[in-house]
């Protein structure tokens, strides 16, 4: 799939974007996280995010849907640009860009409500209130996270009582039921058993019909199989972007190789 | 010295070292089970002279009259021995108190727990403790001569209407004893326990729920409502249920402001007497020990025992179910 990809995008420029990162700097107080970061996030593709543990990777991902904003003191400089929209800037509302980007956590964070519930939330906060368009929605979303089948019979159970590879389907399924644009993913199956996780992975190389992905992972394996263009960054700085097959296959940097080698991280 | 005597000398000073280590260690411990087994002692000698008392009482009068009989006047002739009024005065004062606790509590805690910067919090949350830290003899003279007249000033205005709609609901005008002003003055006591420990239930919520909520686009008060208040929900069940037995055994602020006498009534307008304000008030009086008058302060004591006792069991099952969650 990525050698298809790769011959018919064959040069970075001619990428359709849908998210653009321009020369962000970010702060946690007075601590820089992350320097001058470019990136292209091309449209209805995914895009891995690999590095060492605490280079930043989960520090950008999560200034995409401005989860940031959360904490004081926290500090954003330059862009990010979604479809020529900077969100960062100030009087963007964060929900408003929670809503069209969505995230899935490293460990399955469903809420302690039924499953239907769960995959209705981001509909409910919204106010929606139409039953129909709600129940079409939450099958929908259900079927795009391959877990229909298995949860058809109980929706109304507590998502509690899913297994981990089951809730973090249905927690792709809550992310899926708004009709995100963008989803982030951080590190979405560490915290997962080899079958639970190459569920998952299917599921998102689906899901880039639909809509585009950003994802965090430090499996090389992982991102080398479901990626089609790879980030590397280091020491809180983008070092190397390309397309997957490349990063991997001639790395520019040395550093960007002793790490897809496995000799570092 | 030789190379040997060094080593024995070396191994007795590591041997008494030992005794003497083993020795002190023992002593720490009796002393640690003395204290800890006191208060076990304490309740276990309460329950059992309640008990005793009691069945001395029960021996004279039948548990049905007890709990079913709708007169309790134990000083007078014919006396009567229905602890119902009590009990109706105990429910009610609680239910007032609660009506204030409950909703004032939950919204101090979410606001404090989901709101507040946590400079903020520091500076809040003693202050809150400090309220029930005031004696509660203070707090019934707040309710006798400051809230009952504040009260009986707001009920004037619309009394004639209300007393000629239900004359006997409203009264024409609010008692100086009543339910009303001690049960709001309770429920203002016990508002800091119950958004003190929903506040620890909300803040043991795990910041990934309440980060997937707002990753969702929900606000701050969507997320507080319907993610973190239900995920802590049994912790904060809890808290209503401690606050309720709280209100239950509370002593003073009723025994001085709603007034001592016994009357079945669930109307807040009404004065009434608690069981823990009927048991002050025989206790305090000059009832010679061992009379039938003077033991049905132990059968009350025993009834109120039994609730608290019942409160405390289900609020311990919640919060335990509300560890097991996370
Ligand atoms: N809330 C925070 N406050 C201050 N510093 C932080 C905070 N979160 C992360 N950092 C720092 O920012 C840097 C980047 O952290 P980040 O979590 O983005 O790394 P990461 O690449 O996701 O690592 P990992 O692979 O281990 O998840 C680290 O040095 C970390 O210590
Ligand atoms: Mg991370």
């Amino acid at each position: 799939m990525v050698e298809k990809v790769s011959t018919s995008l064959s040069s970075l420029s001619m990428l359709q974007p849908k998210a653009e990162v321009r020369n962000l700097n970010f702060y946690y107080g007075a601590t820089q996280a992350l320097k001058q970061i470019n990136l292209v996030v091309p449209e209805k593709r995914v895009t891995a995010l690999i590095g060492p543990s605490g280079c930043g990777k989960t520090t950008l991902l999560r200034c995409f849907n401005r989860m940031h904003d959360l904490y004081p003191g926290n500090r954003y400089e330059g862009e990010i640009l979604l479809d020529r929209i900077n969100i960062l800037e100030r009087r963007v509302d964060p929900i408003a860009v929670r809503m069209r980007v969505s995230m899935v956590f490293q460990r399955p964070n469903p809420f302690p409500k039924s499953i239907y519930e769960n995959v209705a939330y981001g509909l409910r906060v919204q106010g929606l209130l139409k039953r129909d368009f709600i129940d079409h929605q939450v099958e929908q979303s259900l079927r795009s996270a391959a877990l229909w089948d298995e949860v058809k019979d109980r929706l109304k159970d507590s998502a509690l009582n899913l297994s981990g590879g089951q809730q973090q389907r249905l927690c792709i399924a809550r992310a899926l039921a708004t009709e995100p644009e963008l989803i982030l993913f951080d590190e979405p199956t560490s915290a997962l058993d080899p079958i639970a996780t190459s569920s998952i992975e299917d599921l998102m190389s689906q899901l880039k019909q639909q809509v585009t992905i950003l994802i965090v992972t430090h499996s090389m394996q992982q991102a080398a199989r479901l990626s089609d263009y790879t980030a590397f960054m280091y020491l809180g700085e983008m070092l190397e972007f390309n397309q997957t097959t490349t990063l991997f296959n001639q790395p520019l940097h040395q550093q960007t190789e002793d790490y897809v080698r496995g000799r570092f991280g | 010295m030789t190379n040997s005597s060094v080593q024995s000398s070396k191994l007795t000073r590591l041997t008494t070292h030992k005794a003497s280590r083993d020795l002190r260690e023992l002593a720490i411990h009796i002393v640690l089970f003395l204290a800890g087994f006191s208060c076990v002692a304490t309740t276990i000698a309460i329950m059992y002279i309640l008990i005793l008392e009691s069945t001395y009482f029960f021996q004279h009068i039948s548990i049905v009259e007890f709990l079913t009989s709708s007169d309790w006047s134990p000083l007078f002739d014919p006396p009567g021995y229905g602890i119902l009024p009590l009990v109706a005065g105990t429910v009610t004062t609680t239910l007032v108190a609660l009506f204030v606790a409950v909703p004032l509590g939950t919204i101090a805690a979410i606001y404090l727990s989901e709101f507040a910067s946590a400079k903020l919090r520091e500076i809040v949350k003693p202050i809150l403790e400090l309220l029930a830290g005031i004696p509660t003899v203070v707090y019934g003279y707040f309710a006798l001569l400051f809230v009952t007249p504040l009260l009986q000033w707001l009920y004037s205005f619309p009394a004639p209407l209300l007393s000629t709609w239900l004359p006997n609901l409203f009264p024409l005008e609010l008692a100086g004893f009543n339910m009303l002003g001690p049960g709001i003055v309770m429920g203002l006591m016990i508002t800091p326990l119950i958004s003190s420990i929903s506040e620890d239930a909300m803040r043991a919520v795990p910041v990934s729920l309440r980060e997937g909520s707002f990753a969702m686009g929900a606000t701050r008060l969507q997320t507080a409502i319907k993610v973190v208040f239900p995920a802590a929900f049994s912790g904060i069940s809890a808290a209503y249920i401690l606050g309720i037995s709280r209100a239950v055994g509370e002593t003073m602020i009723v025994a001085v402001a709603a007034g001592l006498q016994p009357n079945l009534t669930f109307n807040p307008l009404d004065s009434a007497a608690t069981i823990t304000a009927y048991i002050v008030q025989v206790s305090l009086g000059d009832l010679p020990h061992g009379t039938i008058e003077y033991q049905t302060i132990f059968a009350a004591g025993l009834t109120l025992v039994l609730f608290t006792l019942l409160c405390n069991i289900i609020g311990y099952f919640l919060s335990r179910r509300f560890r097991e969650i996370y």
